[in-house]
């Protein structure tokens, strides 16, 4: 494969397939307790169990939107203010320069809007998406993974990886192992 | 479970299911993703796509019209400086609020039959803004220039706009909708989509597929925090589509026109938003589930549901009716008493009752539950409340400004032939945005209906 570097792992990982929820979940905490921690699994919809089997704890994100929230509420507060204030300053009706009361329907609005962009593009950021390639699609059953097939992959640069032992000890859970190659 | 319940309560849990019995995962994607990924477009979407775009032309037509000759085309002159275009941008923008309702405000209750009907009114949600913000853009006679009133932005005159007026409220909390719909409605489509990339047999489609899924692979790390940014928006547009009927009734609460200026308005505006949505759900719902035959996961349950959250916000609807009324009485004020006598009694008598009979008395026959669970009186009065909140607008504005303060200002107003076109108009953008959502995105969302299935019960799985 072109691009590959030296001293990097034959193949990207292994990977064990599954056909119910209750089987990828009771297997990803045997994985877990056999010490493997370069670990993902693959669902076709979201398990709360499954993430929390995988040990994955608070996500950042709401800080990421609470940030988002902030900065959309000054940031349409201080446009206000500057632009009647101190850019075009305009008598309208005699009510003062600075209306804030006015000024809070705007800056509602653009709380929720800069808020929900934190929170779409603070989402595909973590995820690392768009993601235009990706290993795990090389298995040919993987397709399946947006229908109704579970997958568990332990990545070859964990530092218990090793491709014999493990494939084995994945067998021991599951009848269909494959092969993850770059 | 569904599939050991005896037979003489079948008829009971054929009401009650979500979904019907002997779906799994795969059948379930199958069955709706197969919509999409046909090879050959039924007939029937062709007859269809072929009317609603005709009618597309219409509109274009009618905006030609507008900008050669100029807002006068249309039927508005003073005192009656608002007509077709605010009615119509108020109407398409409240029948907008049902999507949001459906998406946001039922998942954070948790009401799971939500699930088979958020993704088409989302796109209904966006459609219908789209149609709504047509109006005031275009009422603006110069939409090129309408730029620097609108939006705030450095421009070479150094205007700046003025944020003390409804209008501009307007401005920032429909542009804000739109995007975050958008946004809400795109992150929902992204799994799905992956699932349309991995499905789809032509090369074609799976690149375009691919690209629009952005790689998405439903890892359990992407999941968690998938499912934190989904809430967060659900919890982000809740309050949004609260603010943004709210807004749309300032314009008309600020100002000092009798039949305008009334506290009432913003809850009882937003009450009758999600009526108006909900109408326009099961207009929509009822000839897709049987097209497409999709009774197994739009179940009558699903419709009654509706049909139930219609008849509670057409309650608060007649309770604003009623107060309106009352407070006009109440207030002592000459200018209000006059205007309520003259919009039950006046020129435009028939349109008020009309609209009562068409918001008051109609809805609360969906208290019978034999209507209720009929499918055909369901789509009737969806169409009867779809008009009655349209007359409602029609009333609002119409009634309150055709008598001004001097009798010397009195008028009568009617929609022209221009006005009529670009209602008819946008209509026809509205089904040709739906029939080309319905082809090549899916109407339901899988993965949620995936979630919804008894084989995806976790708890129940491990204690065996």
């Amino acid at each position: 494969m072109k691009g590959r570097e030296p001293g990097m792992p034959d193949v990207y990982g292994l990977m064990a397939e599954f056909h119910s929820p209750a089987e990828v979940v009771d297997a990803a905490h045997h994985v877990r307790a056999a010490g493997y921690r370069k670990v993902d699994a693959y669902s076709p919809y979201p398990i709360e169990e499954l993430s929390e089997a995988l040990g994955l704890h608070h996500s950042p994100l709401p800080r990421i939107v609470l940030v988002g929230g902030v900065l959309g509420l000054l940031g349409g507060l201080g446009l206000q203010y500057w632009s009647s204030v101190v850019e075009y300053p305009l008598n309208i009706g005699g009510r003062p320069l600075a209306s804030w009361p006015a000024f809070i329907v705007p800056a509602y609005e653009t709380t929720i809007l800069f808020a929900a962009g934190a929170a779409v593009l603070g989402m595909l950021a973590l995820n690392g998406l768009p993601e235009p390639y990706h290993p795990v699609f090389n298995v040919p059953s993987f397709a399946l993974a947006t229908r109704d097939k579970f997958f568990i992959c332990i990545e070859a640069r964990d530092p218990l990886f090793e491709r014999a032992a493990t494939r084995k000890f994945l067998e021991t859970l599951s009848r269909e192992v494959h092969e993850v190659e770059h | 479970m569904a599939s050991v319940a005896p037979p003489e309560r079948s008829y009971q849990a054929e009401q009650d299911r979500l979904i019907a019995p002997g779906h799994d995962f795969g059948s379930v994607t199958d069955t709706i993703s197969k919509i999409v990924l046909q090879r050959k477009t039924p007939l029937g979407w062709f007859v269809g796509f072929a009317v609603s775009f005709a009618l597309l032309q219409l509109l274009l037509l009618a905006v030609a019209m507008l900008l050669f000759k100029g807002i006068g085309v249309w039927g508005v002159r003073v005192p009656i400086g608002w007509g077709f275009d605010i009615i119509n941008f108020v109407w398409w923008i409240g029948i907008g609020h049902a999507g949001t309702l459906i998406s946001a405000i039922l998942l954070l209750l948790r009401q799971e039959w939500r699930t088979s009907i958020n993704r088409f009114a989302e796109a209904m949600t966006l459609f219908a803004v789209a149609c709504a913000a047509f109006y005031p853009i275009f009422h603006t006679g110069r939409p090129w220039l309408a730029i620097y009133w609108l939006l705030p932005y450095p421009n070479t005159m150094g205007l700046w706009p003025n944020f003390r007026s409804p209008l501009i409220w307007d401005v920032f909390a429909v542009s804000t909708y739109a995007t975050v719909s958008a946004l809400f409605w795109f992150v929902g489509l992204i799994p799905d989509l992956a699932t349309l990339r991995d499905r789809a047999e032509s090369k074609a489609w799976k690149i375009v597929y691919g690209m629009l899924a952005m790689g998405w692979r439903g890892s359990a790390k992407h999941w968690h925090n998938y499912e934190t940014a989904y809430l967060l928006l659900a919890g982000l547009a809740t309050p949004l589509v609260v603010s943004v009927h709210t807004v749309v009734s300032f314009d008309f609460a600020v100002g000092l026109v009798p039949g305008w200026h009334a506290t009432i308005f913003p809850p009882y505006f937003v009450a009758g938003a999600i009526y108006a949505g909900f109408a326009m759900v099961l207009t929509l719902a009822i000839p897709l589930r049987r097209f497409y035959g999709l009774q197994d996961f739009i179940t009558l349950k699903h419709l009654e549901n509706m049909a139930k959250v219609m008849l509670a916000t057409g309650l608060i609807v007649a309770y604003g009716y009623m107060m309106e009324t009352f407070m006009g009485w109440y207030s002592g004020n000459d200018y209000e008493r006059f205007m309520l006598a003259n919009r039950m009694a006046g020129p435009y008598w028939w349109a008020y009752w009309a609209l009562i009979l068409c918001n008051v008395v109609a809805p609360n026959l969906l208290w019978i539950k034999r209507l209720r669970t009929s499918v055909p009186f369901l789509f009737l009065v969806s169409f009867v409340v779809s008009t009655g909140m349209w007359l409602e607008r029609f009333v609002i504005i119409v009634t309150s400004l055709h008598r001004d303060f001097l009798p010397s200002s009195w008028g009568i107003y009617a929609g022209t032939r221009w006005d009529w076109a670009a209602f008819v108009g946008t209509i026809g953008l509205f089904l040709t945005l739906l029939f080309l959502f319905v082809r090549f995105l899916p109407a339901i969302s899988i993965f949620e209906m995936r979630t919804i299935l008894p084989g995806a019960a976790m708890a129940e799985e491990k204690t065996k």
